[in-house]
Order: structure tokens, then sequence, then C-alpha cells
């Protein structure tokens, strides 16, 4: 697929922002909610006023918020969605101009889906938002009563990066560890050596050695427990070939509260910039607004499999100079989430010779970094590639976030992460400790995990043969589903997906057909998630509509992950073939 | 550099944080080389050598591990009602601990959580307005984050407090507003002095938007009366503030004259205007108690009167931040519904946690008294909580000899306490205090056996420290 030239994209904003104002008027009419909304963004920023006023009915404060009249911005209570932090509502903002670009939202609720429902970390768990996993969800409970209600039987959930909930089972070895340190009487059992490893047992010993008094129950330090930070940090070390020190290592509820972290430090208001790839994962997004800051995007190259090219960064730096915006980073998610592109290395190094020359500090989303299926492509940290080309700590500031939800190990619910903070001054990683410290510590069973991750069994281990069968087995099927899934979209009409070289996702762009597109304004909806709706009333696959990610615009795209099991898979071909087929043959133009 | 300190948000640099800060630096520093610290800053029991409770580290063992539920050997390691309890846990969630659960929690722990609350209160809960957290402290940050718009968004925190308030105010670019409780009246809460709060608050232009109580209180050990509890919502009522209850000492009760109650309890049993009006977020955690489990980042909010869609609000930020860990979150499920009479594990629990709660009873006596029996100190009892919270009397010359080596006075007197004795506590200064008055906190949760040892070493380094600065400078304060 051609990369679209400027003036293209500008016609088709015109076009589509035109669109637009005619739908915003008609469904303003339709629906309060919008004229909450525009008054959320008029509100004067504080009202001393609310305090003398009246207090109003209490069966006001219980009516629908379909109800809910724009007056209701007077109300006096403490705390109503008028009074709250504006930054809240900046997310709404936000949308608001994703309700102004793409025009064709029919709820606002829809649209808070999309930008936030539509991560993978809402799906099924957003449903009062996403309108998607909402109809999902439905079916869901009318299959349960009547199995012959739909032509399928079950609904697939290939919206969230949740592999347990979709059956994959955890590595047995971190496991174990994690058991015996959760009920550390069991080391004294001789049972106990009839049913755990002999070397999760030595493990579970060596990490309570490490933990003061081994008192699993109680906070850290504020950076983690000491000895774990080490087992990490000689496994960034074994994984880079330069070395890592413990004291840079934050362990963090997984990988988000580091991204927070930094997004505070980084953004005093507005005329703070963060550069961020889009296609994007909403975090960035939602942590920017909820801090106030301003996202500066830079578009991935679809055509070159989502390149990432320096002239687009660039460009939408200066542009954001040339605005008052003090650009302060650069987030790169490698491998991508939505679009699994893994990034060369020369391409790597111009992304570091950029930030060091631009002064910007580079916020290295490394969480998918075992996630890499493709023999060409190879994943190197972005502290790999700094010292590499000579650069330490005075050269570039870094931070590097690494998650235990992702990977082979897929352990999302135990949020455990770390942060490797590395080119900062003595006094600004004073403050990183402070802003941790206000949490206390992460919680224990995820900071002893991430160790895990990061020095898992070694070869003469007890463990180590059956822990390299379950992660190879998981991750040579995880490329197995990414392949037979990328082939099987790429032979449909219309539709080109990149390979997912890595992370868990396809992120295939459709080419709409001038009617579906109609029909979709008809239906008061995004073209995108018109083609997702459709999908999932016929066949019960469940994907996450583009927009959710924000995309060149007048493009359209959906994101799949590649995470049901694999004997379920060419079920999934078969419907989605079918599916679509039958969806161009009504709308072909 | 790509981020100097110059450049950092200006929030975060004004930010304090007491419980981490100076004193505990150093304490590390000496630990490290080699000299034995007894930390007492934090409320961290398990460091400091309680055992966890042994009924919901089986049951979380076995969910770390389900392969052991299909293990015929299981029976061996493990009594039937934790696994029973365990098949439970797992059987609510959609993947076991390693799938993101709701945003909000595990609905069916929220219900077990609902259930609890209503057992306790005596009034219905519902469990779609409970939110389980990573600890309490991140349900504060959320609803903090959700009240304050800027500067001119005041939050009225009792002084002294847990510097978790003050320093999430701070980052959050609100105001603090103080009020002081009494520390002549055991650290009692004067409605009188509340409203001059909120009247000087005012008329600086600053918008007092919610309040805060900590009931027992952080660091001050004090529990609320049913009467003072009544006067506090009814002033929330006519002042139109939304309640923060911080009630996650509501299990460390040392006395039996004030019980815990708890401010929905107290807001449900005035009824009509205030039951169906007043805002109330009520917070809790598996961090306290007879519980300790602080490293497991476990606890809940309750949301009473706050609009539905305030509620979807609050529930879209949390899901940001995908799901609170779910181990923690079976834990909460735990420790609201312990074992009953007739489950196997029942009396080993009952005995733990008794024993546990009976000990912490003794040690905030120990304490107390030890402290009240030193030179110029002044202690309340503890009737509550995990802190002591004794007022140092400090002479001109100590206050001078602070100055002079440019350091706030109670900073200086703890120091030095650190040095000679290795007890390391945290200076009044880090959580608010009347000018010219100098506190420090201590926990009460050094080990039972090791308190006499420890009170006797504070009162000979106390009592040497007000002789040595009472006789240089010839007089004493008092």
């Amino acid at each position: 697929m051609r990369r679209y030239s400027i003036k293209l994209i500008t016609q088709m904003r015109r076009f589509v922002i035109g669109q637009a104002k005619n739908l915003i008027d008609q469904t303003r009419r339709q629906h309060h909610h919008h004229k909450n909304l525009r008054l959320l963004s008029l509100l004067p920023p504080f009202s001393a006023a609310s305090d003398s006023t009246t207090l109003v009915s209490s069966s006001r404060l219980l009516s629908s918020s379909s109800e809910m009249s724009a007056s209701d911005s007077s109300s006096s209570l403490p705390v109503t969605l008028d009074s709250i932090n504006p930054k809240y509502a900046r997310l709404k903002i936000m949308i608001h101009d994703l309700v102004k670009r793409r025009a064709s939202f029919r709820f606002f609720a829809i649209v808070i889906f999309v930008v936030l429902g539509g991560s993978q970390v809402l799906k099924c768990e957003y449903a009062v938002r996403g309108e998607i996993v909402n109809i999902a969800q439905r079916l869901q409970e009318e299959l349960k009563t009547n199995k012959d209600a739909y032509p399928f039987d079950e609904i697939i959930y290939c919206n969230i990066g949740n592999p347990q909930s979709l059956g994959q089972q955890p590595i047995t070895f971190f496991r174990e560890v994690l058991a015996l340190c959760s009920h550390t009487a069991l080391l004294d059992e001789s049972a106990t050596h009839g049913l755990f490893s002999s070397d999760s047992i030595e493990r579970a010993w060596k990490i309570l050695d490490q933990i003061p008094g081994k008192a699993t129950g109680a906070y850290s330090h504020s950076q983690g427990i000491k000895g774990l930070r080490d087992a990490i940090a000689a496994g960034i070390e074994a994984r880079d070939g330069y070395p890592a020190d413990p004291n840079d290592i934050f362990m963090t509820d997984g990988a988000s509260p580091g991204v927070h972290m930094m997004m505070q430090l980084l953004i005093s208001s507005e005329k703070d910039g963060i550069l961020c790839p889009i296609p994007q994962y909403p975090l960035y997004s939602a942590s920017i607004a909820l801090h106030g800051g301003t996202l500066v995007p830079y578009y991935l190259d679809e055509a070159s499999g989502w390149g990432l090219e320096i002239s687009e960064l660039k460009k939408q730096l200066e542009e954001a100079r040339s605005k008052g915006i003090t650009v302060r980073a650069l987030a790169v998610i490698n491998p991508g989430n939505p679009t699994g592109q893994v990034l060369a290395e020369e391409n790597q190094r111009d992304i570091v010779e950029f930030c060091k020359k631009e002064g910007l500090v580079l916020l290295a989303d490394e969480v998918y970094q075992e996630n890499v299926y493709v023999p060409d492509k190879k994943f190197y940290s972005f502290k790999k590639i700094a010292r590499s080309m000579g650069y330490g700590e005075k050269d570039v500031s870094l931070v590097s976030f690494q998650s235990i939800s992702k990977g082979y190990y897929g352990e999302c619910g135990k949020r455990g992460g770390y942060m490797e903070v590395t080119g900062f001054t003595s006094d600004v990683r004073e403050q990183i400790y402070k802003v941790a410290s206000v949490n206390l510590c992460s919680n224990i069973s995820g900071q002893i995990l991430a160790s895990l991750v990061m020095s898992p069994p070694k070869p003469g281990d007890d463990s180590y043969d059956s822990y390299i069968a379950e992660k190879e087995g998981i991750l040579s099927s995880l490329a197995k589903r990414a392949k037979t899934l990328e082939e099987a979209l790429n032979k449909l009409e219309g539709i080109t997906c990149n390979r997912a070289e890595g992370a868990m996702y396809l992120f295939p762009c459709i080419n709409l057909p001038k009617k579906a597109i109609a029909a979709a304004e008809d239906a008061k909806t995004a073209p995108d998630a018109f083609y997702c709706k459709r999908l999932l009333n016929a066949t019960g696959i469940v994907v996450v509509p583009g927009s959710g990610f924000r995309q060149v615009p007048g493009t359209w795209h959906f994101r799949c992950t590649i995470l049901p099991q694999e004997d379920k898979i060419p079920a999934i071909v078969n419907r989605l073939t079918e599916f679509h087929k039958s969806f161009m043959d009504e709308f072909r133009d | 550099m790509a981020l100097d300190y110059d450049a950092l948000n200006e929030n975060v640099k004004k930010c304090q944080y007491a419980v981490r800060g100076e004193l505990y630096l150093r304490a590390s520093e000496l630990q490290k080389e080699g000299k034995k610290i007894i930390f007492t800053n934090v409320g961290n029991p398990h460091a400091l050598g309680q055992k966890p409770l042994t009924f919901p580290r089986q049951v979380v063992a076995l969910c770390q591990a389900p392969f052991l539920l299909d293990d015929p050997n299981v029976g061996m390691l493990f009594p039937a009602d934790a696994i029973a309890r365990a098949k439970h846990y797992l059987s609510l969630t959609s993947g076991g601990l390693g799938a993101y659960s709701d945003s909000r929690g595990l609905p069916g722990v929220r219900k077990e959580v609902a259930e609890f609350i209503e057992r306790r209160d005596g009034y219905p809960s519902d469990p779609e307005l409970i939110f389980l957290t990573d600890g309490a402290s991140k349900g504060v940050m959320q609803i903090l984050n959700c009240v304050i718009r800027g500067e001119r968004d005041g939050i009225l925190v009792p002084v002294p407090q847990y510097p978790l308030y003050s320093a999430t105010i701070s980052l959050l670019g609100g105001s603090l507003v103080p009020y002081y409780l009494d520390e002549s009246e055991n650290w009692g809460l004067d409605v009188n002095n509340l409203r001059q709060s909120v009247a000087q608050a005012r008329s600086q232009g600053i918008s007092v938007r919610a309040m805060v109580i900590i009931n027992p209180g952080n660091p001050t050990g004090q529990c609320l009366s049913e009467a003072n509890l009544r006067e506090i919502l009814r002033f929330c009522y006519n002042e139109k503030l939304v309640l923060l209850g911080d009630e996650v000492y509501q299990q460390n009760i040392y006395q039996d004259e004030r019980p815990f109650i708890s401010a929905k309890k107290v807001l449900m049993d005035m009824g009509s205007p205030f039951s169906k009006e007043v805002q109330l977020v009520s917070f809790h955690t598996v961090s306290k108690g007879y519980w300790g489990e602080c490293g497991q980042r476990g606890g809940y909010f309750e949301m009473t009167n706050i609009p539905p869609r305030v509620v979807e609000e609050i529930y879209k930020v949390a899901s940001i931040a995908l799901s609170p860990n779910v181990s923690a979150q079976i834990f909460m499920g735990l420790m609201v519904s312990p074992p009953k009479p007739g489950d196997i594990s029942y009396d080993q629990f009952a005995r733990e946690s008794k024993g546990i709660l009976e000990s912490l009873r003794r040690r905030a006596k120990i304490m107390t008294d030890g402290f009240n029996s030193c030179k110029n100190v002044v202690c309340n009892f503890t009737e509550g909580a995990m802190y002591s919270f004794p007022q140092i009397r400090l002479p001109p010359g100590a206050l001078q000899a602070a100055k002079q080596a440019g350091k706030v006075p109670d900073v200086f007197y703890c120091l030095k306490l650190l040095e000679a004795t290795g007890i390391s506590t945290v200076p009044g200064s880090g959580f608010g205090q009347k000018e010219g008055v100098f506190h420090l906190r201590t926990t009460i949760l050094p080990a039972e056996e090791e308190m006499p040892e420890i009170m006797d070493s504070f009162k000979k380094f106390n009592d040497e420290f007000m002789t040595q600065y009472e006789n240089n400078f010839g007089y004493s304060r008092m």
C-alpha cells in the first residue's frame, strides 16, 4: 500500500471534517451528552459560587444521565461530573477532537470506548463504555440461554492482550516459586519436595534470603527489593552485553505506573509535549491527557511495515515547536502495539541520535521484547543501541519499560514490571524516588515474578527442560497463529496486513467501499467500528476498531490479537473469511 | 541533559514524603554499615517479625500454583478448607492470578466486600460502588485526582496527618487546608476549629471541596466517638464537602470504651437528608489490622452518594491502570470473609489473629507508659492504629544546636536518637504540628519481647539529651 501524500490527506481531512460538522450538529440535537460535553470545555476552570448555592434534591442525584440536562453543571454537590478534575474532562475533550475529525460517532460513550475502552486493558473489563464489548457480552449471555440464537457457539475475544484469560498456561517454574514465597511454611515440609521441583525450592530460598526478615508481606524499598533488582540488572546485562545498575531499576505494578510517573515528572502544563507514535497504545494518550500535557503525534509508515521515519519525527517536532510547545520526550513502542513491527537496528540508532541531538528523553516501551516471531528481526534494547554507539550516562536520557504481562509469561494479573532509568542527574533521580515512595512500593509477588522472568532457569537446573518446552511452545504457537491470521487477512478483498513481526497483534488496513462508509454514516458509526460490529454480530469475533489507536485520517483498520488458542484459529479464519466476503458482496462499489 | 532538575514539574519538587525521607535514608545507610536498626518509621508489621496469618497464605499459595489442586498429595500440605477456598477464588477469575480482572476488581470479591460492610454496619452496600485498588494509597490518589482541579481547590486534612495526603495534594497541584487536632483533648477533632479553617481558606479564594478524616488516627492513634463523627458529617453536609474516611486501622483498637464505628454507619444512622446527600468515600486495606499484608498492595474504597456519572469517570481512570493485582484482591476477599467457627482452619486463624491484636494492645501500653516516664516527653495513649506520637519538649539549647546544624529541631532530635540507639523514627514535622511544638512518630510494632529494651534505650538517650541541652544553657523552657 502506498503512503498517502500530504495533499491527499488534507483533502480527506477536509472532507471528513465537513461531514463531521453536519453529523455533530445532528447528534447534538439528539443527545444531551454532547451538550454537556460542550459545556465541560466552556466551564470556567473553577467555580467558587458552587459553594454557596443550595443543595439539589437527592432525587436529582439519582436521575439517570440521559435525563440530566445541561443545567446540571450548576449542581452544588462537591463532586459532580462538572466539578471533577478537568484533566478527566480533557480525556473527553481529546475525544471531542476525535469526534470532530471522524464525524460519525453516535454516542459520546462510543468515542470514549475507542479511545480508552478499545485498549487491551479494557476489553471485557471496560464493558460499560465499549459498545462492541457490550454487544459481545450481551451475545454471550444470550448464547448461554439459547445455543442456537446466533450462527456461532461462542464469543472469541481478540480484543485484549490478556493471554491467560484465553487459556494460556502460566510457566510452571515461576508459579512454583511464587507459591513457595506466598506460603513459606511449605519450605519446612518434607512433602513439599514431592510436589515442587528442586530448583524452585532453591530459588524460593534464595529470594527469601534477599528479603529483609524473609517477610514477603512487608513493604519493600520503594524501588523494589534490592536483591531482586540485582537479578534484574544481571538479566539486562546478559541481554545487552552492557552493564546495568540495580539502582537504576524502579519496580512498578505493571509497566503503566512507570509511564505515569515519567509523565508526571515531564509534564507541567499543556506547553509540554510528548512525541507519540500513531497508531499508538492508548495508555500514552490517556496518561498525557491526565497530566495535562500535549500529545505530539508522529505517524508510522504503514507502507514500509510501520516504519518510523526520522524525517517525520523532525517535521512533527518542528511543527510542535512552532506552536510554542516544548517537546520533552519521544515515546517509542518496540515491538509495536498495535502495529507489531520490530524496529531495525539502524533505525534505532537514528532514533537515539535524534533524541540526543534534540535533547529529548527517550521513553522506550519494550514490554514485548520476548515477543518476536520472524527470523530476520531481533529485539535490541535502546540501551544496548545507545551504549553500542558509545553514548553513556551523560549523553542520552533513556527510560526502558518492561512488564511481566507480556512475553511468553503473560502474567497480566500480577501487575509486575520495572523501568530502567539511565542518563538522569542525581537530583532528578531523587525526585523519581520520591514520587515512587508516595505509593510505598509495588506488590511483592509482582516483584518476585519480574526477577524470575529476567533470570529464568539455566541449563542443568531441574526445571530447565520443562521451562524451555513451555516457553518455546507458547512462542512458536504465537508465531504460527500470527502467520496464519496474517496470511488469511491478506487473502481478503481490500485488506492489506503487515506481518506481525512481534508483540501480540495484527493491525490490518481495510479499504472500505464507499457504500460501506455511507452505510456507517447512516448508522452514525465510524466506518471501522461499523465493520467491527458487523463482524461481531456475524461471527462472535471481537476486535477493536483502529480509531481507538488513531490512524492516518481516511484510513480504516482494526486490531486483532493473536491470542486465541491455536485450535481455535482455523475456525476464526473461516468465519472471518466468510463474513468479509458477504460484507463485500453487500457493499462493493 | 534532556531532563534537568529545573525543568521538572514544580508540583513534584514541592511534594514531601517524610516516612521515607532523611531519617529513613540515614537509617538505611547505618544499616549498611552494620549497625542494628529498629525501623519504627513505617507501619510495616511483617518487617518487624509479625508472622502472616496461615490460612490466607495457604489459599493464595494454591491460587499461585493451581496445578497443585490436581495433585493427589495436595492434602498433605494444605487443609481442605484452604483447598476449597482456593477453588472458590479461582472460579471468580477469568484466568487465575495471571489474567487482568475487571478494572474495579473481581466482581465476586467486590460482592464479598459489600457483604462484609453490610454485616459490619447493618446497612446495605452495593458492590458496584466498591472499587478494589493496589493498596489504599492508590484509592486515595484516584479520588483526590478526581476532586482536585487546580491550586484553588482545597482539601481539609488533619494536622498531624499521614503524609500520603500532603504529598498527593501537592503532586496534584491542589491546596492543603489544615485543621488541627487538639493534643490536650487526646487529639480530638473540634468542629469550631474546622469552621475556622474553612472560613480562612475561603477568604483566600480557596474552594474547599473535601475533608479527610483518619479514624483511628495516624499518627495520633485516637478513635473518633460516634458523637464526633456525627458532628463531622453534619459539617460536611452544611459545607458541601466530600468526606474521605481513611479507615484502614479499623481492626486496630486497643481500648474498650470507643470501638471502631464507620463513618458510613453513622451517616446512615443520621437518616435523611444526611444519609442521602453527604458524599462519602471510605478506604480500607489488607496492610493493617492483624493482617499487616503490606507487601500485597491490596485495598478498596466504597463510595456513598457519589453520582453515577462521576463513578463512571472514576472507573474510566481506573481502567487506564488495567486492573489491581489479583492476588491482593484474593487477600481482600479472605480478609472480609475469614474462616468461620466450625471450619477446619478456624481455631488456628482465631488464635493467630487474637494473639497479634492482644500483643499490639500490650505494646501500645508499654510504649505510652515508657514515653511518659521520660524527661520532657508527654504522650497520649494509643487508642487505635499502630503509632505512638509523643510530644518532645525540646530545651532552648537543643533548638539552638539544631539551628546551628541546619536541621529542623525534631529532625535533629530524631537523628541523634537514631545514631545513639538505632531507633529509626519519623520527626513530627513530617506530619505537621503546631508551631514550636515537636513530636516524633514511632510504630508500636517492634516485637513485644524487645519492647522493654527499646524503651529503656530510648529513655537513656532522651534523658541524657535533655540533661545535656538543659545544663549547657542553664534553664528549661518548661
